[in-house]
C-alpha cells in the first residue's frame, strides 16, 4: 500500500462550473503498484482520458485523494504539477513530435529536463533508447520522413528515455495497423519491465489485452471490476 | 546538446522559404526606418549647415523671418548700434535672397540661393570660401557651390578645365571666380556667394540699409548669453537676438514644425515599424499556432510556461538580429546612392544604427509578446 505508484481514493471530477457543471468521474478508487501493467478499457465518453490526465498531473483534481509517485495532486499548484510531470512518460495517440527536430533531438528534449545528465550522457542515452526501439538507422531523420509506426516508436523512446517512474498511454496503437500496433505494445512492455516502470494504458484494441497484469473497466465515470 | 536558443533557432530555420520571407520582411522594415531617419536628418543637417558654419557669436534677424531661404529684412542701423558695447568686437551685415540663375550652357532658368557679405572677413566656415574671398572684391563676381544640382550647369568641370564661366543671376551678368562646398538642401537646389556690394548689384531694388542677418562677433571670453539679453532689451520691436545655437534651432524648427516634413518622416518610421511588426507577428504567431500540440506535449513532459515564452522571445530576438544585418547593409547602399544622386548628407551614424536596431528589437519583441498569448492555448490536458 505504502509503495503504490498511484493511489486514488474516492476521486470525483467535474468539468465546468455552477449550472453548467457536468460530473464525469464518480467515486473512483484505483491503485497501481510499481512494475504493474494496467489496461483501462471502457466505452467512448466514459471518462478514461479524463482519468489519465488527472493521474498525469495535466489537470488538477478538485476533490478526493490522488497520490502519484509521492505527490498529492488534489489541489496541487502549477509548480507541483510540473514537478510531478517530470517523473511521468506520456504516449499519446498522436505522436506530437517536434517536426523541426530529428528523432534523436526529439528524444533529447525529454532528457534536457534532467540537469544531472551531461550533454554526452544525454546524447548517448537517446541513441541507446532509439536503438532499443529499432530506429538505430533513423536517428537523424526528421519526423516528416518517418512512417507512422516509426514516429510512434520515437514517441515511445522519448517517453522512456528519461527513465520515468510511470508511463501513461492513451490508445497508442489507434493510428497504427494491427501488426505494427502489436510490435509497439510488446516493445513498450519489454522496456517498461526492464526499468520496473508501471504502465497505465487506455486501449480499445482487443489484440493487446494479453500484455496486461490487470484490466480495469470504466463505465459512465465509475470503475467496475471486470 | 542544445539549450533553448538553439531550439528557437532550429524552429526558425527549419523551413528555408519561410525564413527567407521573414528575413525579407524584417530587413524591409529596417530599410524603411533607416531611409526615413536618413532623409529626415539629411534635411535638418543640410537645412542648418549655413547656420552651423556661420562665424558668429550672436546673430540679429527680423522677428518676421521664418527660415533662412526667406529672410525678412531689418534696419542695418540696429546692427551698428550694438557696437557701442565694448564686448562687441565686430559686426557684419549679410544679405540673403533667392534669385533666378540662367544656366550658361542651355539657357534654362532655375532659382538659387544668393548670399552677400563683406569679403574682408570670412563669415562662413565652408571649404573654398576663405581662400577665394579676394575674388569677391571685384565687381560682379561670385563663388559657386560645387554641390549645386546639375541643372545649374557643370560649373565645377568648366572651372577645372580653366574655362571662364559667366552666367546671369536675376538678369545681371556675373563671373564665377571659384568654388566652395555647401550642398543642396530641401530649400535651395544651388547656392552662390558674393560680396555685399555685388548682392546689391544683382538685386537692384534692394536697399543697402535693409539687411537680412546681422552677424556679431564678441570679444574673446565674453558670455554670449549675457550680451544677448543685454542687446535684446535695446533692440527695436522687430529684431530678435539669437546665439548661434539658437539660430540653428530656429532653422531646424521651421522644417520640423513649420512644414509637414517632420510629421511625414515620423509617419514613415512608424509605418516601417508597423509593417515589420505585422510580418514578424505573422511568422511567430503561425509558429506557435502550428505547433500547439507539440508545445502542449512539451508542457506535459514538464517544461514550464516560462520556457515556452522564452523560446518565442528568443525567436523574436533572432528574427530581429538576422533581419537587421541585411537591413543595415542594404540601407548603407541606398544611403550611398542617395548621396551621389542628391548630395544630401546621408550617413549611418552609430547612434542611428543603434536606434534602428533598438526599434527592430522592439518591433519583433512586440510581435513575440502578441504571439505568446496564443501559447496559453497549448493545454497539455487537451492532447490525450
Ligand atoms: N475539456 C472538457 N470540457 C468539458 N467536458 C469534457 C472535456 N473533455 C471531455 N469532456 C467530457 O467528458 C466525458 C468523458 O470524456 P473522455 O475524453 O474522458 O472519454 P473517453 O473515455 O476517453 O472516451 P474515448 O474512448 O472516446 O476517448 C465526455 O462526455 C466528454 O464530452
Ligand atoms: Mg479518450
Amino acid at each position: 500500500m505504502m509503495n503504490a505508484s498511484v493511489s486514488i481514493q474516492n476521486l470525483d471530477f467535474a468539468f465546468g462550473e455552477g449550472e453548467l457543471q457536468k460530473q464525469i468521474l464518480f467515486d473512483v478508487s484505483l491503485e497501481i503498484q510499481a512494475g504493474e501493467i494496467v489496461l483501462l478499457t471502457g466505452p467512448s465518453g466514459s471518462g478514461k482520458t479524463t482519468l489519465l490526465t488527472l493521474i498525469g498531473a495535466l489537470r488538477s483534481a478538485q476533490s478526493g485523494s490522488l497520490s502519484v509517485l509521492g505527490h498529492e495532486l488534489a489541489g496541487a499548484t502549477t509548480e507541483q504539477l510540473v514537478a510531478a510531470r517530470r517523473k511521468i512518460g506520456y504516449i499519446f495517440q498522436a505522436h506530437n513530435l517536434l517536426k523541426f527536430l530529428t528523432a534523436q533531438q526529439n528524444v533529447e528534449m525529454s532528457l534536457e529536463l534532467h540537469p544531472d545528465l551531461t550533454k554526452a550522457e544525454r546524447s548517448r542515452r537517446a541513441a541507446e533508447i532509439l536503438d532499443a526501439v529499432g530506429l538505430d538507422d533513423r536517428k537523424h531523420y526528421f519526423p516528416d520522413s518517418l512512417s507512422g509506426g516509426q514516429k510512434q516508436r520515437v514517441a515511445i523512446a522519448r517517453a522512456l528515455a528519461a527513465r520515468p517512474q510511470l508511463i501513461l498511454a492513451d490508445e497508442p496503437t489507434a493510428a497504427l495497423d494491427g501488426k505494427t500496433g502489436r510490435t509497439i505494445v510488446d516493445m513498450l512492455k519489454t522496456l517498461a519491465k526492464e526499468q520496473g516502470c508501471p504502465i497505465l494504458m487506455v486501449t480499445h484494441d482487443n489484440r493487446v489485452l494479453d500484455i496486461a497484469d490487470r484490466i480495469v473497466h470504466m463505465e459512465d465515470g465509475r470503475l467496475v471490476r471486470s | 546538446m542544445f539549450g533553448f536558443i538553439s531550439l528557437a533557432w532550429l524552429q526558425l530555420t527549419h523551413e528555408k522559404t519561410r525564413l527567407l520571407t521573414a528575413l525579407a520582411g524584417v530587413a524591409f522594415a529596417c530599410i524603411l526606418m533607416f531611409l526615413q531617419f536618413g532623409f529626415q536628418d539629411a534635411l535638418f543637417d543640410s537645412a542648418t549647415l549655413v547656420e552651423r558654419k556661420m562665424n558668429a557669436d550672436l546673430v540679429l534677424i527680423s522677428k518676421k523671418s521664418e527660415a533662412f531661404f526667406a529672410m525678412k529684412s531689418f534696419a542695418r542701423r540696429s546692427l551698428y548700434q550694438t557696437l557701442q558695447h565694448k564686448e562687441v568686437a565686430q559686426v557684419m551685415p549679410m544679405y540673403v535672397g533667392l534669385g533666378p540663375w540662367k544656366n550658361p550652357w542651355n539657357g534654362r532658368t532655375r532659382s538659387l540661393l544668393v548670399m552677400g557679405f563683406n569679403p574682408e572677413v570670412s563669415v562662413l566656415d565652408l571649404p573654398g570660401i576663405a581662400e577665394n574671398l579676394d575674388f569677391l572684391k571685384q565687381s560682379d563676381t561670385v563663388l559657386f557651390d560645387r554641390n549645386s544640382r546639375a541643372e545649374f550647369g557643370d560649373v565645377p568641370a568648366a572651372l577645372g578645365k580653366g574655362t571662364a564661366v559667366s552666367a546671369e543671376v536675376n538678369q545681371r551678368r556675373v563671373d564665377v571666380k571659384g568654388l566652395f562646398t555647401l550642398g543642396a538642401s530641401f530649400a535651395a537646389d544651388g547656392t552662390i556667394v558674393t560680396s555685399d556690394l555685388n548682392f546689391l548689384r544683382i538685386f537692384k531694388d534692394h536697399r543697402q540699409e535693409a539687411i537680412h542677418v546681422g552677424i556679431i562677433k564678441l570679444q574673446p571670453g565674453t558670455n554670449p548669453l549675457v550680451i544677448k539679453n543685454l542687446l535684446q532689451r535695446e533692440m527695436p520691436e522687430d529684431v530678435r537676438v539669437l546665439t548661434q545655437a539658437e539660430f540653428v534651432q530656429f532653422e531646424k524648427e521651421y522644417w520640423e514644425t513649420g512644414t509637414a516634413i517632420g510629421f511625414i518622416f515620423s509617419l514613415g518610421v512608424a509605418m516601417g515599424f508597423v509593417v515589420g511588426m505585422v510580418i514578424a507577428y505573422q511568422i511567430l504567431h503561425s509558429d506557435v499556432a502550428n505547433h500547439l500540440a507539440e508545445y502542449a506535449t512539451l508542457k506535459a513532459m514538464g517544461y514550464t510556461d516560462r520556457f515556452l515564452i522564452g523560446v518565442v522571445a528568443q525567436e523574436s530576438f533572432l528574427l530581429s538580429a538576422i533581419g537587421y544585418v541585411p537591413g543595415i547593409l542594404i540601407s548603407w547602399g541606398l544611403y550611398e546612392l542617395t548621396k551621389q544622386a542628391t548630395f544630401l548628407p546621408m550617413e549611418i551614424t552609430f547612434g542611428r544604427a543603434a536606434l534602428v536596431l533598438f526599434l527592430t528589437f522592439g518591433m519583433c519583441l512586440a510581435s513575440g509578446v502578441l504571439a505568446m498569448r496564443k501559447l496559453r492555448q497549448a493545454d497539455p490536458a487537451d492532447i490525450f
